[in-house]
């Protein structure tokens, strides 16, 4: 009995075998988006780590000679064996034709990842680097290095001007220091288990990393809206399947009942179903995570070639198919299709065997379902709006978003149905009143596909207006806070008012930053003194502020706050903040901060000298129109390593091209989903295509030719993707809204400014069209291409 | 006796309260035995027929057939019946669109076992069906199509074969050239015929007749 069972399910895919292509490529097409995302979130998260790490150059701990400046090699050994995970570096001067060079020797096997250093060795040829004694070099250095040294030269843009990068042992052979390093790089993971520093090298001290301009925060914000969006197009997808799934089930409805009235008994028949599902969902599976590494794949060459340069072999195999990368895709591929299956299985099963009148009725177009869907989708947006004005905390966050969405999906056919209401009753002709009776026939079919199209659009609007508002963010941001061209590092001089006077002469302006560890209406906090000049007045951003807010800070009669202080303690401008015994200020402004997870206040120079007279400054920024030049003067006349020389605008430059390449990854998210959810039309046009007939043959009897009938399937088509995608903006924006204003600040204290781009919405909203446009043409055209017959059989099978 | 049906009560839900369509039929009959089944339309004769088949589960009384009791079988039990016992022939022919003729006419006897090729094609033959058997239905006539169902039905070899206005939607020249065949056939397997008819003529030809009125028989 199986065989002849399996035979008969098997031949319907035979027979229709355009529909079998739509259910495959439909599921297949999920699950490639699936992925697809996947990829491109795990890319970006990538590109964002690396960002953050070139930004984060001095965040690694480092063990430093207490005395002199170098130390025995045997320490390196010695720590490591006692569980220090360690690197060593060693640095000198070496005059190469007639210029002052400094040499970098890191060893490249313990290097941290996602320093300067190992950027540019995981771009050479480790063999070459370590066998052949090369030097890696910016390309002016590197001009010096060939004309003067034997060595061969590899040119690389991320190593400093100034400096030259080679294996730690052709560094210690150029310099004559066998044997000696000049400190040691601590690891951010450390094991929990190691010897005390005092017992092993007690001639070290541990120099703690500087996370002053730490925009990690920022981007994890950023990853965490990236995986939201992750989420909704598995969304997408999932709607996708169900209505591929639907219509599949639904257009064997006859045969079923035919086969149980022959005798095959139900739990047979729903076993083999699943089991015929489940073959092609693994099939239509493997083809979709095929396609979304394609898709990556072919998306991201600038991206992988980055995370390669970046990260090395090793990482550059996040566009390698990974058993966690099939995994998931199969999953979701077998999840989507069985959680799709599941209602169409126990519509199946519930049905009777006999037909009763309307066995064609759609599992949405039931009356009864229909009232379901649209009080689900009131009882879902109601909880939304509750949660929104009334939710706390980021599931609460994340609870709104998922009752937006569906809500709004449930609600779309609905609505839908009301607006061609409206059409039908304006509608004068009788051709016209039967096109707008028609549509709204037509959508409990196309209701998934609709959803899907909806959220697509939402989704994309979503991202659009995230990762634009995300990206004023972020520049506004880093022109704020790295302003200056040069940071140095106060502790790299030991004569603090000689490196102050030299900067006074040499630069436009010098900006000492200090700070102190406070604690600010019962919240950890920093407060920072700050030289008032042109650098604040003129980059400075407040979210709200006074208009005199430099003049009040300048004369030490006010402090500014950040939003994290703001928003934590309730403080506003014009309130009055504690900032120690005896001193009060009224707030005159709050600044937006996504760099830093906790409370600050900023407060004049003046006030704070006199405040905290014991806080030297810790790093200066030089504003200079000639950033290299004072570098190299630093250099030489102090002897500073260029480590302790942060050089931002280059790192600003680098930051923003990585950022950009992110970015345009997303226009390639925003093509995906809008792609699948026009297949999605399509396919449910397809499959409607035969069941249309009955509707139309009539009108065709009556005298309408097909040419005719067909333009009007495609204007319908456009119009019902046109009413969705409208109604998608007013989602999408939603969407960005509860992802930049609630969950971002429950996630992380801040919130992300909103910013709209209706240029950018038209075009999406376009494509939109287009998208459907494209999907209605090829029904379309079969519907006018049509033999007679095939129209005139609706009449001769009419029962 | 084949088949005994007792009392059998069936309603169906209507906008006020159930509204009875069956209300307590009897009727029995014995292997090979023919039975025409009149009534107007609405009487229930469909819904009788699908009692005894195991397609609907009754409101009360009870159906044996060939010792069983369907009544009281589960969902697995009444397919089973169905599938070894009886053979149903709709008036909407009730084909598997996806299968050609030849696969059609085998599907049912391939449920129970492996049909032997000669009787299928010894049925093809006798219905005329010969030269359609690589077609599809969609590629038949009604009257050509409803022949395979019968072919079908047949072709498993039923004890019972339940038909409901199997000619109903075919002229009167076709159907009674697919009668013919159809009873010669029934005749010939010694299966026992219930079938709905509207055609007192038709009735006429079969072995006892009975008439469905106000959900009784008479
Ligand atoms: N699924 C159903 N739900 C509600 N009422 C039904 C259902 N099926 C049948 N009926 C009603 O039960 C009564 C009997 O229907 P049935 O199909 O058995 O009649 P019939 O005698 O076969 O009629 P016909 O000669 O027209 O085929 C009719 O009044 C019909 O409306
Ligand atoms: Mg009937």
């Amino acid at each position: 009995m199986t065989g002849a069972v399996l035979e008969a399910l098997a031949s319907h895919w035979r027979r229709n075998r355009l529909q079998l292509l739509t259910l495959v490529l439909g599921l297949a097409l999920a699950t490639a988006l699936w992925s697809g995302v996947q990829a491109i979130n795990a890319e970006a998260r990538a590109s964002y780590d690396a960002a953050a790490a070139t930004l984060a150059e001095g965040r690694f701990h480092q063990l430093m000679p207490r005395e002199g400046d170098s130390m025995p090699q045997a320490l390196f050994v010695a720590l490591r064996r006692a569980g220090w995970l360690v690197s060593p570096v060693v640095e000198g001067r070496l005059r190469v034709g007639g210029t002052a060079v400094r040499l970098v020797g890191v060893d490249p096997l313990t290097a941290p990842p996602s320093s300067a250093a190992s950027e540019a060795l995981a771009r050479t040829d480790l063999n070459r680097f370590l066998r052949a004694e090369t030097l890696v070099a910016g390309p002016e250095m590197a001009a010096l290095l060939e004309a003067n040294m034997p060595n061969p030269v590899l040119v690389d843009q991320a190593v400093a001007p100034g400096s030259v990068l080679a294996d730690i042992g052709v560094v210690q052979k150029l310099l004559g220091r066998a044997g000696r390093i000049s400190r040691l790089i601590v690891l951010p993971e450390q094991p929990l288990r190691q010897q005390p520093l005092a017992d092993i090298a007690p001639d070290l001290v541990l120099q703690r990393a500087d996370g002053a301009t730490d925009v990690g925060r920022l981007t994890d914000s950023f990853h965490l809206n990236l995986t939201a969006f992750g989420f909704l197009s598995f969304a997408v997808g999932i709607f996708i399947v169900h209505g591929a799934i639907g219509l599949a089930f639904e257009q064997r409805r006859g045969v079923i009942r035919t086969l149980r009235a022959l005798g095959v008994p139900l739990r047979r028949l729903v076993v083999l179903m699943i089991a015929e599902l489940v073959v092609l969902a693994t099939l239509a599976g493997a083809l979709g995570i095929a396609l979304g590494y394609l898709i990556a794949a072919l998306l991201l060459p600038d991206v992988a070639a980055t995370i390669r340069g970046l990260y090395g072999a090793d990482v550059a195999g996040t566009l390698q198919i990974r058993p966690a990368w099939w995994l998931s895709g199969i999953a979701m591929a077998l999840g989507g299709a069985l959680l799709a299956a599941a209602s169409a299985l126990w519509r199946l099963a519930r049905m009777p065997v006999v037909a009763g009148a309307g066995g064609r009725a759609w599992a949405l177009g039931s009356g009864r379902t229909r009232t379901l869907q649209a009080a689900a989708a009131v009882v879902l947006l109601a909880a939304a709006g509750v949660l929104a004005v009334t939710g706390g905390g980021l599931a609460a966050g994340f609870a709104l978003l998922a009752c937006l969405l569906l809500g709004a999906a449930l609600a779309l056919p609905p609505c839908l149905a009301a607006i061609l209401r409206l059409g039908e009753a304006q509608a004068v002709r009788a051709m016209a009143q039967w096109f707008w009776a028609d549509t709204r026939q037509q959508l409990p079919g196309l209701g998934l596909a609709l959803m899907a199209l909806l959220l697509a659009m939402a989704a994309n609007v979503g991202v659009s207006t995230m990762v634009s508002s995300f990206r004023l963010t972020f520049v506004g941001f880093l022109d704020q806070r790295l302003s200056a061209e040069l940071y140095v590092d106060a502790d790299a001089v030991a004569d603090r008012a000689a490196l102050e006077r030299f900067l006074e002469a040499h630069a436009d302006a010098v900006l000492p930053i200090m700070s102190v560890e406070a604690t600010l209406a019962g919240l950890p906090a920093e407060i920072f003194g700050v030289r008032v000049g042109y650098t604040y007045r003129e980059n400075w951003r407040f979210l709200d502020a006074i208009p005199a807010v430099w003049d009040e800070i300048e004369a030490g009669r006010a402090v500014v706050i950040n939003e994290q202080l703001s928003r934590r303690a309730a403080l506003h401008v014009g309130h009055t903040l504690a900032l120690g015994p005896g001193l009060s200020l009224p707030v005159a402004g709050v600044v937006g901060d996504y760099g830093n997870p906790i409370g600050q206040a900023i407060v004049g120079e003046a006030l704070f000298r006199q405040t905290f007279p014991a806080i030297e400054p810790s790093r200066y920024g030089v504003r200079t129109g000639n950033p290299q030049g004072l570098r190299r003067a630093l250099t030489e006349a102090f002897d500073v390593p260029p480590a302790r020389i942060i050089d931002q605008a280059a790192i600003k430059a680098f930051s923003l091209s990585v950022f950009e390449r992110t970015f345009s990854v997303t226009d390639a998210l925003n093509v995906l989903t809008l792609a699948v959810a026009a297949f999605a039309i399509l396919m449910s046009l397809l499959t409607l295509a035969a069941m249309r007939l009955p509707q139309m043959a009539p009108v065709w009897a009556m005298g309408t030719t097909q040419r005719r009938l067909a333009g009007l399937e495609i204007l319908r088509t456009v119009l019902l993707a046109a009413i969705t995608a409208v109604l998608a903006l007013p989602l999408g924006l939603a969407l960005a809204w509860v992802l930049l204003a609630i969950v971002n600040v429950e996630a992380f204290g801040w919130r992300l400014p909103m910013y709209l781009f209706p240029v950018e919405y038209i075009r999406l909203m376009l494509f939109a069209l287009a998208a459907a446009l494209l999907a209605a043409l090829w029904p379309a055209w079969r519907l006018s291409r049509m033999e007679p017959t095939g129209l005139l059989r609706i009449f001769a099978n009419e029962r | 006796m084949l088949l005994s049906i007792e009392d059998l009560l069936k309603s169906y839900p209507g906008p006020e309260g159930p509204v009875p369509v069956l209300r307590g039929v009897t009727l029995s009959l014995d292997a090979g035995e023919t039975l025409a089944l009149t009534g107007e339309s609405g009487s229930g004769k469909s819904t009788l027929l699908h009692l005894v088949a195991g397609l609907d589960a009754a409101d009360g009384g009870r159906v044996g057939l060939d010792g069983q009791e369907v009544t009281a079988l589960d969902d697995s039990g009444r397919a089973r019946l169905r599938r070894s016992t009886v053979g149903i022939i709709f008036q909407q022919f009730n084909l598997i669109p996806s299968l050609d003729v030849a696969a059609n006419i085998a599907f049912q006897a391939r449920l129970i076992g492996t049909p032997e090729p000669q009787e299928l094609s010894r049925l093809a033959h006798a219905l005329g069906l010969e030269p359609q058997l690589r077609k599809y239905p969609e590629q038949l006539s009604g009257g050509q199509q409803q022949r395979v169902a019968i072919a079908r039905a047949l072709a498993a070899r039923p004890k019972l074969i339940l038909a409901d206005e199997p000619t109903g939607n075919l002229d009167e020249a076709t159907a009674d050239g697919v009668m013919e065949q159809f009873l010669a056939l029934v005749a010939e397997t010694g299966a026992a015929l219930l079938m709905v008819t509207h055609s007192p003529r038709l009735a006429a030809r079969l072995g006892r007749r009975a008439h469905l009125s106000q959900g009784r028989l008479a």
